[in-house]
């Protein structure tokens, strides 16, 4: 059983990537076939980012590529050469947290968490670029994600009170979610 | 700052999480974030047949992978006597395949490597010769002389599990026959599967030197399942360290033990090196637990007026190629026995044979509560159909059978003893909620209209909390569950428990329970579970049981620890432990309220300064052995309106309310009935484990198992009322699985109900479009 050649490690064929994650420059060699999802998770450590299925469904992967949200296990790490990522770990931004986690934390928007990462990707986008989504719009945008724990209803109260919070007062919402967040 | 009253009475608070700072920010610690160093990966090599003899496994080429470490089949382990292991229901399943495979994505070896990718390629690369045989996939097929014998290794030849009935068999006939109106009805809840959106898997990481092995497992009751390794393994279980990190999300998926976990043990024993292994979601779906797959008919007798007079159930139960079903050990067909519901029926039968089929193991899971969803929604679409040939509401026909107020502790004819219940307040809550009345009336308007449209109810009683142990065990280790505190000297609390919470919210709910009853704010204590190092015995979290035996324990514990804290203060107070009282949140000298000590100012004094001869510390363990099962209840009520042109349900609203007793954190409780219901909408449309008859898996990946999103699943109003247990520490029953049991036949009842002046008293789940499209065109209602 034990492997008759000693299984030695022979490196694969690598390229060498530049991203921008999270604001730092990383450069890294890579297997041409290693998934975005995975280089986060396994080369960085960036284990906020989660993988919940093998077909692109689940959405609990979602990241930002380029300010755009992306579902990361789609994604080859040398297609992602230059980029510009963000993921969950950097949504606290300067020890701000961004209004979505906020919320979700408010609304009990979250239980066993791993969703959550994708959830808040996909949502503190649409919040910021959909300040004023209706409930339905909401629903829409989310529907890229499976979650299995909220059935939904508290996600979306989260992302309406995420986008009331924004509105309110952006500068003294920082102070506040600060606070709230360590508590 | 002097704490308010409502901080250090937190017990019925809408307390945010503790568990949320963490998991907002990505900083949850699940098991594959978990890196060890020297770790290697695995990944198994899966049979693509449902049924097959196995003439021979080819591992060259997966050895010339670079990386690859070590490979083992069924052969190696059947040398560490691991090539097969027992399961909760008392049979026995292969880890890896010898002989013959006998379902689908089977295991049939294990590859170890440097990288996972590594591993995954080399998986690949094993070729096996197959013998294909013919495979069993319908049940009543299985049961028939010409059916194959799947299980070679018995003694007993023939796919019949077992045979399990419970009830009055000729007194249930009688009273059939003596009843002026009988409805019989077919009813088959599909096979369906929990999905938690995180696979399982662990990290088996062996020691040499010292003989320990330390397991990370995505497990719900990581105590069992270091008893379980043990018994497999020979190792000592005080050499076993299991720990269960954050798990996201279990429904019942991860209660059992799973080859891919034995596997990665024998390879990390054999290596010596940690060995990980997570699975994909194919792997999840196709192989770990499953749920459901009862094949029911029901019959109910009846007074013209509609007062039930016995029900009568037979059942075929579909459980794969291994009987490893989750169940306490006396109960095969798990608590199936609650099957006469909310209602007062004298006499009652039920029976269940266990079959064997080319399929994936399990049954028991998917917030089942043990087979109550199934009993659940075959007697409520079963007194829906009663309600139809009667022509009375299906509200007012519960009514008249509902189990009364006053008649509890009420003894069903099947054993249970129901602890308490208000079914009618219950019901008259949610008929008001959706104004039932009024919406009667719209729904006449409406199909003068032309359209299709349906209220469905479902009135259930669950049974949750096993369980007492006279009773209830899980291979011989009895159904209790445990809790223990530590007061710190400056007031804080460390607590922690046998059970492990998936998403319950368990860290912030059983601190409100044990800082209620100590006085604290839940801010002062911090609980813990899933190490079974430093965490007391506990059965694990499933079937609804943490509030009803670790929520018990919890509250026993503290009350332990108070009355060690009474004599304390007593001597603070210098009055005599007879003059202590304690109001809630302070003792209390008696007769002089001016006098007081709160549980802060006694937690420093158990360090220094106590009484003369009693031991130092403030600290408790409870194993509370609970003296029945919590019988938490509901009624939900679905509207639906079916498209005439395409055959889609919309459920256009949906009232639930749960009374499950004492409340310890409404905004937890609102979150489960969410998520349940949710469950159950897409139990109810759109999920179904189905096969083909060459016994291929039909739904193995998220491309055809469907789990709703935010654009289909419903709006969900709920409510509460509260009937506390009356034998319960704290008056609380159980809840998690409720709205999965409660939800599906409220759906169901919904479309018959839409379809039923058409003639229809009966549908099968998933009601997917394509279905009622069909019914739609084969009455001439389509557009």
């Amino acid at each position: 059983m034990i492997c008759p050649k000693g299984g030695t490690f022979v490196e694969e064929e690598r390229h060498a990537v530049t991203l921008v994650v999270n604001g730092r420059a990383v450069t890294e060699e890579v297997e041409p076939r290693l998934l975005l999802s995975h280089f986060l998770r396994d080369n960085l450590g960036l284990t906020g980012t989660h993988v919940g299925c093998d077909t692109s469904q689940c959405g609990v992967c979602t990241v930002w590529v380029d300010g755009l949200p992306v579902k990361s296990c789609t994604v080859l790490t040398v297609q992602a050469d230059g980029s510009e990522i963000t993921t969950v770990e950097e949504l606290t931004h300067d020890g701000v947290p961004h209004v979505v986690q906020q919320a979700f934390q408010r609304e009990h928007g979250l239980q066993c968490g791993f969703c959550t990462p994708g959830a808040l990707m996909l949502s503190a986008w649409h919040v910021d670029h959909y300040p004023g989504a209706s409930d339905a719009e909401i629903r829409e945008a989310l529907d890229g994600l499976i979650c299995r724990c909220t059935g939904y209803e508290n996600i979306v109260r989260a992302v309406k009170r995420a986008q009331a919070l924004q509105e309110e007062a952006p500068a003294a919402m920082a102070g506040q979610a600060r606070e709230e967040a360590s508590s | 700052m002097a704490m308010e009253a409502t901080e250090i009475q937190p017990l019925g608070k809408a307390i945010k999480r503790k568990e949320d700072p963490r998991l907002i920010r990505g900083q949850g610690r699940y098991m594959d974030d978990i890196v060890l160093p020297k770790m290697l990966y695995m990944a198994l090599a899966r049979s693509p047949y449902a049924h097959a003899r196995i003439k021979a496994i080819r591992l060259d080429r997966a050895y010339e992978v670079p990386g690859v470490v070590a490979i083992i089949t069924g052969e190696d382990l059947a040398k560490m006597n691991l090539a097969w292991m027992p399961t909760m229901a008392g049979d026995r399943q292969m880890v890896l395949a010898t002989g013959k495979v006998l379902f689908q994505y089977q295991e049939v070896a294990a590859v170890v490597a440097e990288t996972r990718a590594a591993a995954e390629d080399a998986a690949e690369r094993i070729e096996v010769d197959y013998e294909p045989l013919t495979p069993v996939v319908d049940p009543f097929f299985a049961l028939t002389p010409e059916a194959p014998v799947l299980r070679e290794d018995r003694e007993q030849k023939n796919n019949h599990i077992f045979h399990w009935e419970v009830g009055e068999r000729d007194a249930t006939e009688a009273a059939l026959t003596a009843s002026p109106i009988r409805v019989k009805e077919n009813i088959r809840m599909p096979r369906v599967h929990p999905a938690p959106i995180e696979p399982c898997g662990c990290i088996a990481d062996y020691q040499k030197s010292t003989g320990k092995l330390t397991w990370y497992v995505t497990s719900q009751a990581p105590h069992a399942h270091r008893t379980v390794l043990a018994m497999v393994t020979g190792l000592p279980e005080h050499m076993i360290h299991v720990i269960s990190p954050d798990v996201g999300g279990g429904f019942g998926n991860k209660v059992p033990v799973y080859p891919g976990y034995v596997c990665a043990v024998a390879l990390s024993i054999k290596l010596g090196r940690p060995v990980k292994w997570v699975e994909t979601r194919t792997e999840n779906l196709t192989t770990t637990n499953f749920a459901r797959d009862y094949h029911m008919t029901a019959e109910i007798g009846a007074t013209e007026d509609g007062r039930v007079t016995a029900l009568k159930v037979t059942t075929i139960a579909d459980h794969g190629a291994f009987d490893a079903a989750a169940d306490p050990s006396k109960f095969p067909a798990g608590l199936f026995s609650i099957v006469t519901g909310s209602y007062r029926f004298p006499v009652a039968f039920a029976e269940v044979d266990g079959v064997y089929t080319n399929k994936a193991p399990g049954g028991v899971a998917y917030r089942c509560s043990f087979r109550v969803t199934e009993a659940s929604f075959l007697i409520e679409r079963t007194m829906n159909t009663l309600a139809l040939r009667l022509n009375i509401d299906p509200a007012e026909l519960r009514r008249r059978n509902f189990i009364r107020p006053e008649e509890f502790p009420y003894h069903t004819p099947l054993g249970w003893t129901y602890d308490s219940g208000d079914y009618e307040k219950t019901l008259n809550k949610a008929l008001a909620l959706i104004d039932y009345e009024n919406l009667r009336k719209e729904q006449q308007e409406r199909r003068a209209r032309g359209e299709l449209v349906g209220i469905g109810i479902s009135t259930f009683t669950e049974i949750v909390g096993a369980g007492p142990s006279h009773t209830f065990d899980i291979m011989g280790i009895k159904m209790f569950d445990s809790c223990e505190i530590r007061v710190h000297p400056t007031g804080k609390v460390i607590a922690r428990l046998g059970t492990r919470h998936q998403g319950q919210g368990h860290e912030t709910t059983f601190a409100q329970v044990v800082a209620q009853e100590l006085g604290l704010s839940a801010s002062d204590v911090l609980i813990e579970e899933g190490d079974t190092d430093t965490a007391p015995y506990g059965l694990g979290t499933y079937a609804s049981r943490s509030t009803p035996t670790a929520g018990g324990a919890a509250a026993l514990a503290a009350r332990r620890i108070r009355q060690k804290a009474a004599q304390i203060a007593a001597h603070l107070l210098e009055v005599s432990p007879d003059d202590v009282e304690w109001d809630g949140v302070r003792f209390v000298a008696k007769g002089l309220p001016s006098r007081s000590v709160t549980m802060s100012e006694v937690a420093l004094a158990a360090y220094t300064n106590l009484p003369p001869g009693m031991e130092p510390g403030l600290e408790a363990t409870y194993y509370y052995d609970p003296p029945n099962l919590t019988f938490p209840n509901g009624a939900y009520i679905a509207v639906v309106s079916i498209d005439r042109g395409t055959g889609q349900v919309k459920v256009e609203r949906f009232v639930a309310v749960d009374d499950c007793g004492t409340v310890i954190n409404p905004m937890v409780v609102e979150g489960q009935v969410h998520g349940g219901l949710t469950e159950g909408f897409g139990i109810a449309f759109m999920q179904e484990i189905a096969f083909d008859q060459d016994g291929n898996n039909l739904a193995p990946n998220f491309m055809d198992y469907l789990v709703p999103t935010a654009v289909e699943t419903p709006r969900w109003e709920t409510a509460l009322t509260q009937t506390p247990s009356p034998h319960h520490p704290i008056g609380a029953k159980g809840v998690g699985e409720s709205p999965n049991v409660g939800s599906p036949a409220a759906f169901v009842n919904a479309v018959v109900d839409a379809l039923s002046p058409y003639g229809i008293t009966n549908l099968e789940m998933p009601l997917f479009p394509w279905k009622i499209w069909e019914i739609l065109h084969q009455h001439g209602l389509a557009l």
